[in-house]
């Protein structure tokens, strides 16, 4: 099996240890995403924390209409067969808070506040995406 | 000095589904109905303004209401498409330039929720095709968010459709017309955590007209106006956190909701202890619990007593959404916040039959106010009195 692409190529790093890309702005805010074309002049590319805490959270219960491409609805996917997701978002320590589907979790596990960890996962079955899930505790 | 600005006129077409009318013909019905309850015929009208977001250009209604040669443009605001469409009618009038001013809005969208172009919102394609382009999931994530800081409870969400489906019953132009109980609210699919099927409103199709005139217009005619004491439609300010967001910012910014009511109310010269009735965005019933807030009506929090004690009902303190709001009425983007407006107008008039509310004397309200909220942040406040 071929390895997965990411969704989009400039999203996080390329490294053993990946970090979600954003902004530092001349006023040193830090933005997410990385804004593109002229937007982006003078925006210096920014390595997101990837660790942070759940600043809010949802669960998305339907399937999304296009261009959502989740498994098996983007193109060449084949039949539709959505699985109900959760996502939030992070807040990352100084940061930004950046939108995020969150993995490894039920939805009646996550509360304000908890501590949440950068990961990459596959999304469909040619692409990976970005994740944040809870952070697993320590001997666990 | 500007001139003061009354609306002698309202007029609309029933919100829901209407198979084989277009959402221009629904808003030609509408100023139909406008001009007839102002006594005027189309040619009397000085200027107009209009749009829809799915639904067409406005300025071609012409084609069916007379070719009087009067200057109409065309609205395209969002949510907002409505109350920017009476802002700039008021600022017709109160320029001294026209005498009688048309604002119209309508829509017809399909089935289900929105979808969006991530590039229309200048975002990254990745952010739709991962599934976290919906409007819904933003009003899940700012409700959910609210409900951990000020203790709101799910029954509180409930209690908002519970309401908003009762005022329904009572409204003509209202789309769901039956009582549905707090434990179906409940116990219906969950959309996004924590609101259910029923704490949605739907895309739908409506038309809202109103005609404004000047008070010597008014006079000249013998009409009896509501007196548009202040309009306000303000865009997002920085650090806020909005609809289509994918990175927020950590400072704690501001509201456009806010920033739009405080402005209304300077404007108007009154507080928000002086309402006595109002209409306020409930494209879920979170967004009303939090709106409630945002535009003064109460603390943080307070809600939660509001709603179990029938605070915001037809009778109570201050009764929010008489017509069902949007969870009755659905959401036609172009003519949403117009229905708010008409709504205050029957309202202010005496005319909302058995949903009439009584005001603080009992002889109907005097005051009402209306907001409106929508992507990518901005909000559009109009206080009327009589």
């Amino acid at each position: 099996m071929p390895a997965l692409a990411p969704i989009d190529p400039d999203l996080w790093s390329d490294e053993a240890q990946p970090h979600l890309m954003g902004g530092r702005l001349p006023s040193g805010e830090v933005v997410f995403p990385m804004p593109q074309g002229e937007a982006a002049k003078d925006v210096e590319p920014y390595k997101l924390s990837r660790t942070g805490t759940l600043w809010s959270w949802t669960s998305q219960g339907f399937l999304p209409k296009e261009p959502y491409e989740g498994l098996g609805n983007g193109e060449g996917e084949g039949p539709p067969d959505f699985e109900p997701f959760l996502l939030g978002y992070i807040e990352l320590p100084g940061e930004v808070i950046v939108e995020s589907v969150i993995v490894d979790a039920k939805l009646e596990d996550l509360t304000l506040g908890m501590e949440m960890e950068f990961c990459i996962v596959p999304f469909n079955q040619h692409k990976t995406t970005f994740a944040y899930r809870p952070t697993p505790t320590k001997g666990a | 000095m500007s001139e003061d600005v009354y609306i002698i006129g309202a007029g609309i077409h029933p919100f829901g589904r209407t198979d084989g009318r277009s959402g221009r013909e629904q808003g030609v019905y509408a100023v139909r109905e406008a001009l007839a309850d102002a006594g005027l015929d189309w040619a009397d009208i000085d200027c107009a303004y209009g749009g829809s977001a799915a639904a067409g250009n406005a300025d071609i209604m012409v084609n069916e209401l007379g070719l009087t040669s009067l200057p109409f443009t065309n609205v395209a605001n969002g949510c907002a498409t409505g109350g920017s469409a009476l802002a700039s009618a008021q600022m017709a009038i109160s320029s001294g330039m026209y005498d009688l001013a048309l604002a119209t809005g309508f829509d017809k969208h399909p089935r289900g929720s929105f979808n969006a172009s991530p590039a229309d919102y200048g975002l990254p394609e990745w952010y739709g095709q991962t599934g976290m382009m919906l409007t819904t999931q933003f009003f899940a994530l700012k409700i959910q968010r609210y409900m951990q800081l000020h203790g709101i409870s799910r029954e509180t969400l409930g209690r908002v459709s519970v309401k908003a489906f009762k005022n329904g019953t009572k409204t003509p132009h209202a789309w769901r017309r039956s009582e549905i109980d707090l434990e179906t609210i409940m116990n219906a699919p969950m959309i996004n955590d924590p609101l259910t099927k029923y704490m949605f409103c739907s895309p739908a199709e409506g038309g809202v007209a109103l005609i404004l005139a000047s008070e010597k217009k008014m006079k000249e005619l013998g009409a009896h106006g509501v007196k548009v004491a202040q309009i306000s439609v303000k865009t997002r300010p920085p650090d806020s956190f909005e609809v289509f967001q994918a990175g927020v910012s950590i400072k704690d910014g501001g509201k456009p909701t806010v920033l739009a009511s405080q402005a209304a109310f300077e404007g108007a010269g009154i507080g928000p202890e002086d309402i006595e009735v109002a209409q306020l965005q409930d494209t879920e019933s979170g967004a009303e619990i939090m709106h409630m807030a945002e535009n003064g009506f109460c603390a943080d929090g307070d809600q939660e007593k509001w709603l179990l004690e029938g605070m915001s009902d037809l009778t109570g303190k201050l009764p929010v959404n008489t017509d069902g709001g949007c969870l009755a009425c659905g959401e036609p983007i172009g003519a949403s916040g117009l229905r708010q407006v008409y709504e205050n107008v029957e309202q202010l008039r005496g005319r909302g039959g058995e949903r009439q509310v009584p005001g603080k004397d009992g002889t109907g309200p005097k005051t009402a106010y209306s907001h409106v909220y929508g992507a990518p942040g901005l909000s559009a406040v109009a206080i009327l009195e009589r």
